[in-house]
Parts: structure tokens; sequence; C-alpha cells
């Protein structure tokens, strides 16, 4: 291999790349644009549900019933409605998440001393909302209940205790359940198989598809030269990108950073060789830039969007699916992503995710290399 | 007008079809897609690794331990006998959630005090964290329930007999048994037609443009409209499919209810297939090279996936983001799909959506035309 060689494929490829100034600016501020996105649009921490409800009883008991969801942070009694119709109506077209209805006898009933109950109509479409909706609904009656009968007994004479058992919820690594927290880390994964994978998958199906390829064969340039030259300016983008995003996440969304710099970018500088070795042998396959894009959405982006661990916990995948994560290096990246920014984790913990990424980018790094050098000759 | 449009129809068709991996890239990836994000997007969790740390060792703090133990959604794997080890699970990620009962726990129950029950909770996933921490709030309120009546039981058997109390009687409606599969898989369908077409259609123009066939087209009689059309259509026709084959995959695979009118559906598909189909080309006639194309491509599907409510709710964003989810049609789409999905809803309730995305996509292919027009002059 030749480095004057190596060089001058590179300095072509770097000049193509800042020709194109709108993709160099798209791909500077691409990162941004994720990081900010996923920082903050993904939150599942619910508050002010809009409720319906509809008071068939319109007694103090049921008003002072309904005053204690309204002054929940997680409702808001959207409107007081006093049909059922409307109340169907307020949940189909999705106005309401949930709809009250105390039944017409509640207070009366509660003097009588008998038990009664008022009926929660939740919109099961989105299962989570309404399994939180549903959660803090009861806790809301189930405290009103246990008051009633705590004054109940009092008023006949008897003395009982409430039953407080509070719980006391700790969130280690994330203190204050930060979504930005969990999920921005995991962004870098991201950006870079964008980067990485889509990006030089499509630089070299262009040559193929343009027909430029065969003359760079001509030249005496070497495969690997090709290779190396073609990926480093990518690699530089990419690894520019992760510092960046990396000092959004600190500085912008005070994510914590508790490893060290060093492993961040050891770890990153591993993963980029795996996406770019992973583009680069896409494209000696693909050899047309629409099938190459979208085999580096299937082998890169999806991986690292679906199965990292990135949105969703890889513990409560089907078994199948999470053998098949450990053969996947975006695993293995993002948890060194979060043990780096969260956990602070000791060297020996990061090793359980370092020693696989690592072998990762060893094999893929010489299966692309290897790949490459069959197609010329 | 018809024989060229019909000419450059049969041109296109054999251009897509001609290629044996394009033709797989078309049907292939939206189906892989599909059942492994069906599998991999939940939010349900269930045997989420736990410890417990009981000091109190008493009848009450095993009550409450064997409560988790009966959950579903709680896998106690071991007791613990030091509260040092809770610390080393936890960083070791054995166990997500650690349960600590101190001594006096059942002293306090009886004396009325408040009784702790201390979690620790890993929540580098913050998601997971909520969740569970939701469960185990359930979890206590129960426990908490059943000692007050245990409590009222044994102080007055006969008031017992007669205390009012209140229940909450859910019914989650469309989900019954709030399954995530059910809620994601619709948005499924909606994302990866979103995905596919948006990238075909972003590719179509601009990579004549590339090789320079383009100069070739413009040079024959047809008329930019009639090159526009014989662009979109055969991406209509094959974006209809697909819509259908992605549809009909997740429904029969992951049994998902389907209780509207396919119809409304299908309307809801055609317009929103119009958006993509604007978004694909005004793309392609912004951009000079593939590369750029995809890039930009994904500018634009990852906001719109990301804010349209497909895994996150739109309630959680900050307001200026919810603002800006009204732009995305996939947010409409979403809504005809859950509506026509798990609502049975019809067009009386669907029309605001449909009229959004009439307007979104009448706008974004005038935009592409006229955008079209003054790249070719």
């Amino acid at each position: 291999m030749s480095f004057t060689r190596f060089m001058a494929v590179a300095k072509k490829e770097i000049v193509q790349v800042l020709r194109d100034t709108r993709s160099l600016v798209i791909v500077l501020i691409m990162p941004v644009i994720l990081v900010l996105l996923f920082g903050y649009g993904v939150n599942l921490d619910l508050k002010h549900l809009p409720i319906y409800a509809y008071d068939r009883d319109g007694s103090q008991q049921s008003q002072d019933l309904l005053k204690r969801f309204q002054a929940s942070d997680y409702f808001e009694i959207v409107r007081l409605g006093n049909k059922y119709s409307d109340l169907t109506r307020a949940i189909d077209d999705g106005h309401a998440k949930m709809g009250l209805v105390i039944p017409w006898d509640f207070s009366q009933r509660l003097r009588d001393g008998r038990p009664t109950s008022v009926q929660a109509l939740v919109d099961g479409t989105d299962d989570n909302t309404a399994n939180v909706l549903i959660g803090y609904a009861q806790a809301v009656v189930q405290g009103y209940s246990s008051e009633i009968q705590l004054d109940w007994l009092r008023d006949r004479g008897q003395v009982a205790q409430p039953a407080p058992v509070t719980v006391e919820t700790r969130t280690w690594y994330n203190e204050n359940l930060e979504s930005s927290a969990f999920i921005v880390p995991g962004v870098l994964a991201l950006v870079m198989s964008v980067i990485g994978a889509f990006l030089t998958s499509l630089t070299i199906a262009r040559e193929w598809e343009r027909g430029t390829m065969e003359q760079l064969i001509s030249t005496p340039v070497s495969p690997l030269e090709i290779m190396f030259g073609k990926l480093v300016p990518y690699f530089a983008i990419g690894m520019i990108d992760v510092i960046v995003c990396a000092l959004i996440a600190l500085y912008w969304f005070h994510v914590p950073f508790r490893g060290s710099f060093l492993t961040l970018l050891l770890s990153s500088a591993m993963f980029m060789i795996v996406v770019l070795s992973m583009g680069f042998f896409i494209s000696v396959i693909a050899k047309n830039q629409l099938a190459a894009s979208q085999l580096a959405l299937l082998a890169t982006f999806l991986p690292a969007f679906l199965l990292s661990g990135f949105l969703y916990a890889i513990e409560q995948m089907p078994v199948v699916l999470q053998w098949i994560t450990r053969v996947l290096p975006a695993r293995y990246y993002v948890s060194v992503l979060k043990k780096i920014f969260l956990k602070g984790s000791p060297a020996a913990l990061l090793y359980a995710d370092l020693v696989p990424l690592a072998i990762f980018t060893f094999v893929l790094a010489l299966l692309a290399t290897h790949s490459f050098h069959k197609r010329l000759t | 007008m018809l024989a060229r449009l019909k000419q450059m129809l049969i041109k296109e068709f054999i251009q897509v079809f001609r290629d044996k991996r394009t033709r797989f890239l078309l049907f292939g990836p939206p189906i892989i897609q599909m059942v492994v994000f069906g599998y991999a997007a939940t939010f349900e969790i269930s045997h989420v690794a736990t410890v417990v740390l009981d000091l109190d060792h008493s009848q009450e703090s095993r009550e409450l331990v064997s409560r988790f133990t009966s959950s579903p959604y709680f896998d106690v794997q071991h007791q613990l006998t030091h509260s040092r080890q809770v610390e080393d699970v936890i960083d070791r990620g054995k166990a997500t959630v650690a349960l600590q009962i101190n001594p006096g726990f059942a002293e306090n129950l009886r004396k009325g005090q408040t009784a702790l029950l201390q979690v620790i909770v890993d929540a580098t996933n913050s998601n997971t964290a909520l969740i569970a921490a939701g469960y185990i709030n359930q979890i206590a309120l129960g426990f908490a329930k059943d000692y007050q009546q245990d409590q009222i039981n044994r102080i007055s058997p006969q008031l017992s007999e007669r205390i009012p109390s209140v229940e909450l009687q859910q019914r989650p409606w469309y989900n019954p048994d709030l399954r995530s599969r059910w809620f994601f898989v619709p948005g499924i369908v909606g994302s990866l037609t979103l995905v596919l077409v948006v990238n075909l259609t972003a590719f179509a123009v601009v990579r004549e443009r590339e090789i320079g066939t383009l100069e070739q087209i413009m040079v024959t009689p047809i008329r930019p409209a009639e090159f526009i059309l014989g662009k979109t259509l055969p991406f209509y026709v094959i974006g209809l499919f697909d819509v259908s084959l992605i549809a009909i995959v997740g429904t029969l695979w992951f049994q998902v209810p389907f209780r509207g009118q396919v119809l409304v559906l299908f309307t809801g598909a055609i317009l929103f297939l119009l958006c993509m189909l604007g978004v694909g080309l005004l793309i392609s006639t912004v951009s000079a090279t593939q590369q750029q194309a995809l890039v930009t491509s994904f500018f634009f599907i990852m906001p719109a996936v990301t804010f349209s409510g497909f895994g996150f709710p739109i309630s959680t964003m900050p307001q200026w983001l919810q603002y800006l989810t009204y732009a995305s049609p996939l947010r409409y789409f979403l809504i005809v799909l859950r509506g026509t999905y798990l609502k049975g809803v019809g067009m009386d309730i669907l029309w605001p959506q449909m009229l959004a995305m009439t307007g979104l996509g009448v706008g974004l292919l005038a935009a592409a035309v006229l955008r079209f027009r003054k790249a070719i002059d």
C-alpha cells in the first residue's frame, strides 16, 4: 500500500464531499437535529391526560371524587357531560382518553354503607397510556374509598388506622427520570449508522453506476488504497459528529457524563469502522445506489434503531430476537454509551461490551477488504 | 398525451422490475421490517428482573414480597441479605428493580405510621423504569387496601359487613387486554409505507439526472406533467400494493383485529400516498445527486415518524413541538389506521384527517411540479 496513492484517492473523495455543500451541511447538522428530535420528542411521562366526566349522581360526594381527579397532576377533566353518547364520541374521536361514569346511586349507596363503583372507560388503543391512566385512577379512587371508610368508622366510635404504605422510589443512573438522558446517548449510534453505512454505500455504488469505477481500477491504485481513501473522509465526519452529539448531550440536555472521554472516542472509532465496513461491503454487492440505500437501511439503521436497546428494552423482546441482538454490533455500542454517560461503570464491566465490539470491528473490516479485492481481479 | 404517458409508464415499470435486486427490495424489506418491528417494539413489561432485600422478616413484609413474586410483571430472582449487595446487583445489570424493606415495616403499619417500601430502579431505560414504578405503586396500593380491610375486620366484624367503599371498574375499550402489539402494528404499516415511498420517489427523477438520461427524455416530445405522472404513477401503484401487503401480513401474523371498513382505510392510504409522493418528488427535484436525495429524505423521514405519535404520545412533547406535528402527514394517517383497525370508526369521525391529508397532498404535489418546471427550464 502506497501512502501517496492512498492520499490521492482520499483527496479526491474529500474534494467530492466538500464540493457538495448541501450534503456536507446536512451531514454536519443532522446529528444536531436528531439529538434535538429524540431529546424532545420521546417521552412517556404522561401528565394532564384529558378525561370526560359523566356525573349521574351530582351529589357532594361525587363532586368530591371528581375534585380529587382534577387536583391530580395526571388528569384534566376537559368536559363535564350529561350524555352517554357524548362520552362515547369523545373517546372515539380522541378528545378524551378516559370517560369517568359516576352512577346515579353513588352517594345513596355510600350513605347506606354499601359498596359502589365508578366506571372508567379507557381508550386502550395506546396500551401504555391506558395502563398509566388506570394506575393513577385507581390510586385516586382508592384514596377516596379508604378515607370514607375511616370516616365511617370514626362516626361510629371506632378508631382504625390508615395503612400508609409509601413507596419511595430511587431511580439510579437517571435520577430525574429524564427521557433525554436515556435517549440521547443512543442517538450517537443512530447518527453513525446513517453517516457510516448510508453515505459510504452510496459513494462506491455511485462509482459503479456511473462507470467511473472501471477507470479507477485501471489506474495503479490498489483495492486497499481505494477502500481506505474512500472511507477516511467519512470516518472523519463520523467522529466530528460524535463529538458534536456528545457536546449537545452534555451542554444542552445536561445528560450526565460519568465515564471517560477516551473510552467514548475509542468505542466510537470501533463502531465507525464497523458501519463503514458494512457500508463498503453493501456497496460492493449492490452496485446501484437505490439497492445500496435500501440494504444499508436493513443492515445498519434498523438494527441500530430497533434492536440495540436504544429505545426498546432488549430484555423485553422475544427470546429469539434477544439472541439475534447478540450478533449486532450496535447493541454493544449502545450499551457502552449508556455505561459511559449514565452509569460510569468500571473498566471490568465495560470490557463485556468492548471486547465483542472489537471482534466485530476486526472481522467486518477484514470482510470488507476481502470482498473488494475479489471483485477487482 | 395518453399514448406518450403509456410509453413512459411502460419504461418505468420495466426499469423497476428489470433488476432482480430492486424487485426484491420493493417487497422483501417491508415484510422483514414489519415482523422484526412488530416483535421488538413494545412498551409492555413482563418478568422484570427483581431482587428483594427484606430486613424486617415479618409476616407483613413477606406478604408484600409475595405479591411481587406472584405478579407477572416482576420476576423475583433472589433474596438478598445485605444492603451492599443491592448496589452490586444493579450495577452489573443483573436486576432492574431492587425492593428493600427496612426493619420496623410491620411495626409502623400496626401503629398507622408511614411504612416504607424502598425501591431502586435502574433508570438507564427511563421508559421501563417509569412503567415498572407504576406497577410497583399499584401492588403497594393493593397491599395497603387489603391491610386496612383486615384491620377493620379485626376491630369490628359487624361494621365490616356494612361499610361504604368505592371501586374503580376499568373497561379498556378497543384493546381490552392492553396489548402493545395492537397499538404498534397499525403504526408500523404507516411508517413503513412512508419510508418506502419517500425513498423510492426521491430517487426517481434525480437518478435520471445523475446518469444523464434526463436530458434525453427532455428532448423527446413528452411534457413535464406527463413525465411527472409517468414517474409517480408506478410508485403510487407499488405504494398501494405495499400498504396492502404490509397491512395483511401485520394483521394476520400478529393477530390484530380490523374492525372498520376497508374502504375507509384505503381512502386514507390513497390520500397519504399523495402526500408521500409529493414529498419524494420535491426532494427529487431539489437534489442533484442520489446521495443528496437520500440524505434529504432521511431528514424528512426521521422527524415525520418521530412526531407522528407513532411510538410516543404527542401530548408529552413540548408545546412548540406539538404544533409541528400537524405538519406530519403520518400523524393523520396513524389516526385513520388506528381508527379503522382498533376503534372501528368511519368517515363521520375521520373526515378531518382525510381533509388534512388532501390539503397537504395537493400542496406538496403542486410545489413539486412547480419546482420541477423551474428545474428543467
